[in-house]
């Protein structure tokens, strides 16, 4: 057997200048008018951001800006899944907005395939990630998630103030994912670092940011490379071996993949899981009703990821087109929000309400189309078992000081400071 | 009552399954599929529906027979 050479120093500094592309000019501050000078980045929106939407969805149902270099945002479901059904005129080569808009060039594929991808790359790079990700596959890692669950309440003896969201969500997800990746457990700290660079750290001036995100680059290296040493039964090594096309992959594509299994694992279930508690220990009768009667909780956990959804995605506008009544630029964002979608009243009965025993729910929280999220059944697993722990554990809890909460600001939306009175 | 899943709009959501798994499995890559002759039992038409209705994609064709 050979060496496998694809993971040089060379491929490093050819991946930093191809996905980097044109950088515009940063803008920060309040918002003059959410129609026309959008940011989600602004403490405003990452505190409360459904009435903004809300607002928005009645009198300028597509909102623009001119930060990040020119961005749209719709904030009615038929358009948001206009959009992504639409992945001829919308591109997914990034899907984090920011400053840097990555070259035309850098399609079908994009820097995380196959979030980044554009069909017809995007089927097949998908479909060598599908059947580690089916509801059965996952199920294994079930009893594993169980048992961290219940350790991370046994951490919380003697203690009545925790914070949830610190010291419980987040680590369900990055516990869960690494070993799925097959990297070191006591590595969750970094992982932190790695989403808040590449997610929050979105309006640092450019060379700050690339220099943050090669932290991550650099990290996932030294895995290959411990991998391609000592390869065993998990998602790099799988990676590390997998073809496409009858040749193993480009080494970006297996460390942009790496990335996106990584990142996108962590901060989203995270969110979701804290959203839940926060929203559990603000409404003591829907808290009851669910300690009382666990069979109701897949229902719940439905209603919360709609009312709640974590993740917002973008796209990049093709060609110039006059779309749904606004033009559209070439290269312009689009903030593809699917928290805003699921809040529409013209397709959600009681939109605004958290109806936990809703029963038809055809919310779009893991995404509309093609670029379904891949990690839904792992995020619901990971969502399930982590709410079942805490209410079977900790019945009774309320917020502790509501000032306290903080939430992440950006795409990936969910509490990061959430203290809990517990008893 | 029938029961058939449009191949070309399923995404592997998994809600059919999530919700009726007497009636709906999943494949080796997690898109949907109806379980049997697609055939609904008497007594699971509500299943059905509700899978249905829960379908983000809109992926779930109910045919009554009468």
């Amino acid at each position: 057997m050979t060496a496998d050479d694809r993971f040089t120093e060379d491929f490093r500094e050819q991946r930093e200048e191809e996905v980097i592309g044109a950088i515009s000019e940063v803008i920060t501050g309040p918002v003059a008018d959410w129609a026309t000078d959008f940011s989600h980045l602004e403490p405003e929106w990452s505190a409360d951001p459904y009435p903004i939407q809300d607002d928005l969805r009645q009198r300028c149902p597509i909102a623009h800006t001119e930060r990040f270099g020119g961005a749209w945002l719709p904030t009615r479901y038929e358009d948001v899944a206009a959009i992504a059904y639409d992945t001829e005129r919308f591109s997914s080569r990034s899907i984090i907005l920011s400053n840097f808009r990555p070259p035309r060039e850098l399609a079908p594929i994009g820097g995380s395939p196959p979030i980044s991808s554009d069909p017809p790359f995007h089927h097949d790079a998908r479909k060598l990630l599908l059947p580690a990700f089916t509801k059965a596959e996952i199920a294994k890692q079930e009893p594993a998630t169980r048992a961290f669950c219940h350790s991370l309440i046994d951490t919380f003896e003697g203690q009545d103030v925790v914070d949830a969201a610190g010291d419980y969500a987040q680590h369900i997800p990055m516990r869960v994912i690494a070993d799925m990746l097959g990297f070191p457990p006591e590595d969750g700290p970094q992982f932190r670092v790695f989403v808040e660079d590449l997610l929050e750290g979105i309006n640092l001036p450019s060379d700050e940011r690339i220099e943050r995100v090669s932290r991550l680059f650099d990290y996932l290296l030294v895995q290959v490379h411990d991998h391609i040493d000592n390869p065993r039964e998990d998602l790099t090594t799988y990676l590390i071996n997998a073809e496409l096309y009858g040749q193993k992959l480009a080494p970006d594509h297996v460390v942009g993949t790496m990335a996106l299994l990584l990142i996108a694992g962590i901060d989203t279930t995270w969110s979701a899981i804290g959203a839940s508690l926060w929203h559990l220990a603000k409404n003591p009768e829907d808290r009851r009703r669910l300690a009382a009667a666990p069979g109701l909780l897949p229902t719940a956990m439905e209603e919360f990821l709609r009312a709640y959804a974590p993740v917002t995605m973008a796209r990049l506008v093709k060609q110039d087109m006059h779309w749904h009544g606004v033009d559209m630029k070439a290269d312009d964002w689009i903030l593809l929000s699917f928290p805003a979608a699921n809040r529409d009243p013209a397709q959600f009965d009681r939109a605004g309400e958290v109806v936990i025993d809703r029963e038809v729910n055809r919310h779009a929280a893991f995404g509309l189309g093609i670029h379904r999220c891949v990690g839904s059944h792992l995020a619901r697993l990971e969502l399930r078992v982590a709410l079942e722990v805490w209410l079977a554990r900790i019945p009774e809890f309320t917020l502790a000081d509501p000032a306290a909460v903080t939430w992440a600001a950006g795409q990936i939306r969910g509490p990061r400071t959430l203290p809990l009175r517990i008893r | 009552m029938k029961i058939q899943i449009g191949a070309e709009r399923c995404q592997g959501h998994g809600r059919c399954y999530d919700r009726a798994p007497d009636l709906f499995g999943e494949d080796d890559e997690g898109y949907g599929k109806v379980l049997g002759d697609g055939v609904v039992p008497p007594g699971q038409e509500r299943d059905a529906r509700l899978a249905a209705a829960n379908c983000p994609e809109r992926a779930i064709d109910l045919l009554e027979e009468d």
